[in-house]
């Protein structure tokens, strides 16, 4: 396999667990414009990990999944006392809070970068998509995935059913931000380079795209939405602006001829 | 020392408040979340650079420049609130943020990446009072920016269009019953908007003589910083947010240095979200749909 070729199935790789960080929350009816900054507390404590103590990088990313989901499940009490688009405004601000705390930390090499020298390959990368895949697929034809789609729905109908409505709004909001921290600890791990100026707020309304492109009607719109959005841009020709022209064109026209997304649901109950 | 870093944010918190007053109309009125906004933003500014380089009379091409913002606003409202009524809430917030990519690509291509400084064709006149120094064609931006949302306000109270966009902002289908012409009324939405943050953008060009095709990303979120301080669709909150954040902005410089600003910027806004989100000027909290 080409150098080329095993990087664009890495980040699509990634790329994919992130759509799923980003949409465990959509689901719940979150939108959550803050998944850069989880991915960037993933990525940096998981290398801080690794080069410090010289944890296995492995390990060092299952640390960053936990470190990830404490820190989501703490700013969730906060975070869902605000709703709807004042929710989505906190998170972005948490995102460039998040970002500009890292930029100014020196310990990880503040604005100026930070190496991370122990690798992860592609074959461990793509395992752990899978199995978020798999794990998010399994959750969704559960008594429990479902809940949270019946919390965004109808919250009030939600709760006199007995669901645990702000359990589940937190819930949510903190296993996206544990599979953030996964990516960002691969992503760290694979590319063993990390730069927090990447991991601001259009970072993640990016990842918020794959989902709504994909749709959030069903459990494989953000597998979906995540590979277009990485391999289509590789697969078009020219120089990388006009690829984006074209991207930017296309992304336009599927919204337009297909609102609710690209997959449409065909019953949450199906199976 | 203090006054001069007070000048200086305020002239700079006048671009953030007429980006947060476009973002604000579109929250308010069809609470949509328009992050086509950068792009506009940009196109004005790089245009006022291209412009000018081509010895084109700086009236003439100011009023070009905004003329693009209302024209582009028109354009992504075909691509999005168009297509809102029939389709989920989140839409409009893809094929906006797809103009953004297109018109920064666009531009990229036309003129290049590199940042671009503007030639400004007039004598930088300043008054000093004390050790205080005032730019006077900042002050006019500042200026323009304050009549600009004192004439808006007048066209939300006072005019027909007005009355229909409070209505929408009420709720649209009851307007719709109502017989305000929905589908004429909320392009205005888009086209002052345009207008709003094509003006920022001149006023950005200008005053700080420098233009690139990125240049809205990063103003254009503290524009929605702005608009969230100041008070979620209320024009004047934009205003006043405007002003303080970019008067937080340039005191965090001076005194914690260049890369602590988002911290503050955005720490504001988060501890604004979490104690009183309605904003300064905001009244009781409206539930929300997104």
């Amino acid at each position: 396999m080409s150098g080329y070729l095993e990087s664009v199935l890495v980040l699509l790789a990634i790329n994919t667990i992130l759509a799923y960080a980003a949409f465990l929350p959509m689901v719940a009816g979150q939108l959550n414009l803050g998944v850069a900054a989880f991915v960037a507390i993933g990525a940096y404590s998981a290398g801080y990990l690794s080069q410090t103590y010289g944890l296995h990088p492995v390990l060092a990313a299952l640390a960053a999944i936990f470190i990830c989901a404490f820190l989501g499940w703490l700013v969730a009490f906060p975070i869902l006392r605000t709703r709807g688009i004042y929710l989505a405004l906190a998170t972005f601000a948490l995102n460039q809070v998040v970002q500009g705390t890292i930029l100014n930390l020196n310990v990880v090499g503040g604005a100026s970068g930070y190496p991370v020298p122990a690798h992860i390959g592609f074959p461990v990368v793509a395992t752990f998509a899978v199995l978020v895949v798999v794990a998010m697929v399994a959750l969704f034809h559960t008594r429990f995935g479902i809940s949270f789609i019946a919390v965004s729905d109808d919250e009030r109908a939600a709760d006199l059913m007995g669901l645990s409505v702000r359990g589940l709004q937190s819930a949510a909001f903190t296993a996206g931000a544990a599979l953030a921290g996964l990516g960002g600890a691969l992503y760290a791990h694979h590319f063993n380079y990390i730069e927090a100026q990447n991991y601001g707020v259009l970072f993640s309304i990016y990842v918020v795209l794959y989902v709504l492109l994909g749709g959030t009607q069903t459990v494989y719109g953000p597998l979906l939405g995540a590979a277009v959005f990485t391999l289509l841009p590789e697969l078009l020709r020219g120089s990388a602006a006009w690829r984006y022209v074209i991207f930017a064109c296309l992304i336009i026209a599927i919204m337009s001829l297909r609102p609710q997304g690209v997959l449409l649901r065909k019953s949450w109950f199906s199976s | 020392m203090l006054e001069q870093q007070l000048v200086n944010g305020l002239m700079l918190g006048s671009v953030y408040a007429l980006i947060a007053v476009a973002f604000t109309l579109a929250i308010g009125v069809l609470n949509f979340l328009n992050f086509s906004i950068p792009g506009l933003f940009m196109v004005a500014g790089m245009l006022t650079w291209y412009l000018l380089r081509a010895h084109i009379a700086w009236p003439i091409a100011a009023l070009l420049a905004i003329g693009s913002g209302g024209l582009l606003g028109l354009l992504v409202e075909r691509f999005t609130y168009r297509l809102m009524a029939r389709s989920a809430h989140f839409v409009p917030l893809v094929t906006s943020m797809a103009f953004l990519i297109l018109l920064e690509n666009l531009v990229l291509i036309a003129w290049g990446s590199d940042l671009q400084r503007v030639q400004v064709p007039f004598e930088t006149v300043s008054w000093r009072v004390g050790p205080t120094v005032i730019a006077v064609p900042q002050l006019i931006g500042l200026a323009c920016a304050v009549l600009a949302v004192a004439c808006l306000d007048i066209l939300l109270k006072k005019t027909r269009v007005g009355r229909g966009l409070r209505t929408i902002a009420e709720d649209a289908e009851t307007a719709a019953l109502l017989g305000v012409p929905v589908a004429r009324v909320v392009p205005v939405v888009f086209v002052v908007g345009g207008l709003f943050t094509a003006l920022g953008g001149v006023l950005f060009a200008l005053n700080y003589q420098q233009a690139s095709p990125f240049m809205g990303e990063e103003i254009a979120l503290k524009g929605i910083a702005a608009m969230v301080v100041g008070g979620m669709g209320n024009i004047w909150g934009a205003i006043l947010g405007g002003l303080l954040i970019g008067i937080v902005e340039t005191f965090s410089i001076t005194w914690f240095g260049a890369r602590t600003v988002d911290i503050g910027v955005y720490g504001l806004l988060l501890a604004i979200l979490f104690v009183r989100p309605t904003g300064i000027l905001g009244g009781a909290l409206r539930e929300q749909r997104m």
